[in-house]
């Protein structure tokens, strides 16, 4: 056991690319994946845009066995399919090998389980039908739905969790991972998170009027983190999914490594102070910036690029003065710092994961991923911070040490520290 | 219908709940659902509700616990298409 934690696979089903490669390709290029939704503009809505990944559900005929992917209905579930087993077999494995993996488990989370199957059985439980419902609709409406079909397609025999902590899922289902790992509890852990906005999920978020709805007609330009027009985030679905192995394993097994994870932390501000269900307490946000940098054994000076949560809401500001402060660096000398939420907006429980397989990819490629729709950056960020450390164009850059956070409704925080692998 | 067509009807029925399309295309009065053609008892159901909707019959609980092999399931779905006539 080396009691160093690396990255040896990704998967990911985003807005703006299904696929590592198409993933890539559009956030090297400031693609935008936020698209109107007639539908929306039926139902009343203030917003009419959201982050929809381009996924064809029958390619989970290429996952599945035949008999596994007739009774499955949910999108939900689907995405975290096409993630998981892409990230599995991009780390050099194979699907069906007919092995129990003991040293490998699991770590998926999600906010909301299947809606689609939710909704089948709502309408035929009230129109009496109820025994048309087939064996199939409980396994998708568990909330472990997503972990027991990848679990099951992987063969994955150690620890098997599902987490739930709103928009802190995803990182804190890597953290976690990383944890158990770590503390030699497992050798490999699959990690992700996955979400699926249906209309009512989306319907009920447009009500609490966060959502941006002035960029109905122009939908790519609708997420816009930083900018002094963001008037609230755009709800996004998809994926995210790591393998993350102890060093010695992957070595041993000749495994590409593509970063490695130096530390995190989670915590809460317990709604106190400034937090509340639906704001962080700074204090806490603060605590979990310092705590992660301490587990990770780097100073603020060490880091070359913040990916934050910036979601375009009003929280963005306070996001960037909560940094400072945990950094101590401000105006020119505040880190790089960019927002993937521009391009595909808010994954709520799937953004941690799919901007943590941006982040790994930045690292990779060594570049800072554009902050797209950020030519009017709002006065009071770069009051906090020089607005060169908010890129607008990519930048080609040697990228040592990411350090990535995402914060949850009831102040959940979760912050996770990335670098380069080196021998 | 005969129990010819009905059975290869049931051919098309079982078609999504097994692996085995070797045991499945020779199948016959005998062969049994889970120990011949390997369906996962809980898909028992579901084969159950997609042959009520083929043949636009109900088949009732009881008549269901019946099933068991190719040629039970043959003739209850007799019985129940001739119950409707």
């Amino acid at each position: 056991m080396s009691g160093r934690v690396v990255v040896t696979g990704m998967g990911v089903v985003a807005p703006n690319g299904v696929g590592v490669p198409a993933f890539l390709h559009a956030i090297e290029n400031g693609i935008s994946g936020i698209k109107f939704i007639p539908l929306y503009k039926d139902l009343h809505f203030n917003c009419q845009v959201c982050g929809v990944p381009d996924f064809d559900f029958s390619h989970l005929k290429d996952y599945l066995s035949e008999v596994t992917f007739h009774g499955l209905k949910g999108s939900t579930i689907g995405y975290a399919i096409k993630a998981a087993a892409d990230a599995w077999l991009d780390a050099g494995n194979k699907l069906y090998d007919g092995k129990v993996h003991w040293e490998t488990g699991c770590v998926f989370g999600n906010s909301v389980a299947d809606t689609e199957a939710m909704k089948r059985i709502i309408s035929l439980v009230d129109s009496k039908q109820s025994r048309k419902l087939g064996s199939r609709m409980v396994e998708q409406l568990m909330n472990s739905g997503s972990t027991a079909y990848i679990t099951g397609l992987l063969g994955l025999g150690n620890r098997i969790i599902t987490n739930s902590s709103a928009c802190a899922t995803g990182s804190q289902a890597v953290l976690m991972g990383y944890e158990y790992i770590k503390h030699g509890m497992a050798k490999r852990m699959l990690v992700g998170s996955n979400e699926y906005i249906d209309n009512y999920i989306f319907g009920a978020f447009d009500a609490m009027r966060i959502l941006s709805r002035k960029f109905n007609d122009t939908p790519e330009k609708a997420s816009r983190p930083m900018s002094a027009t963001a008037g609230g985030f755009i709800p996004g679905s998809g994926a995210g999914a790591l393998v993350l192995e102890d060093l010695d394993f992957a070595l041993a097994r000749n495994a590409t490594i593509y970063a490695e994870v130096l530390g995190g932390a989670t915590n809460s501000g317990a709604q106190q102070g400034t937090g509340s269900m639906t704001s962080p307490n700074a204090e806490g946000v603060v605590h979990c910036i310092t705590d992660a940098l301490h587990n990770a054994n780097i100073e603020p000076k060490d880091i070359d690029l913040v990916s934050g949560h910036l979601t375009a809401t009003i929280a963005d500001k306070m996001e960037i003065e909560n940094w400072s402060v945990a950094l101590n660096r401000k105006g020119d000398n505040f880190p790089l710092t960019n927002s993937l939420k521009s391009m595909i907006g808010h994954c709520l429980s799937a953004a941690g994961s799919i901007e943590i397989v941006g982040v790994i990819l930045q690292i990779m490629h060594q570049f800072v991923h554009p902050n797209i729709n950020l030519e009017d950056p709002n006065p009071d960020i770069i009051n906090i911070a020089s607005a060169e450390s908010f890129p607008v164009k990519k930048i080609n850059k040697n990228l040592d040490i990411v350090v990535k956070a995402n914060f949850g409704f009831g102040d959940v925080n979760a912050c996770l520290v990335f670098s380069k692998y080196k021998k | 219908m005969s129990r010819q067509e009905i059975l290869d009807g049931l051919k098309t029925v079982l078609g999504p709940y097994t692996m085995d399309k070797q045991a499945l295309n020779s199948m016959n009065d005998e062969t049994e659902f889970i120990k011949d053609l390997k369906i996962n008892s809980a898909n028992l159901i579901d084969i159950i509700i997609d042959a009520e909707e083929r043949y636009n019959i109900e088949i009732d609980a009881d008549s269901a616990e019946k099933i068991h092999n190719a040629g039970n399931c043959i003739d209850v779905i007799m019985e129940k298409m001739k119950e409707k006539s």
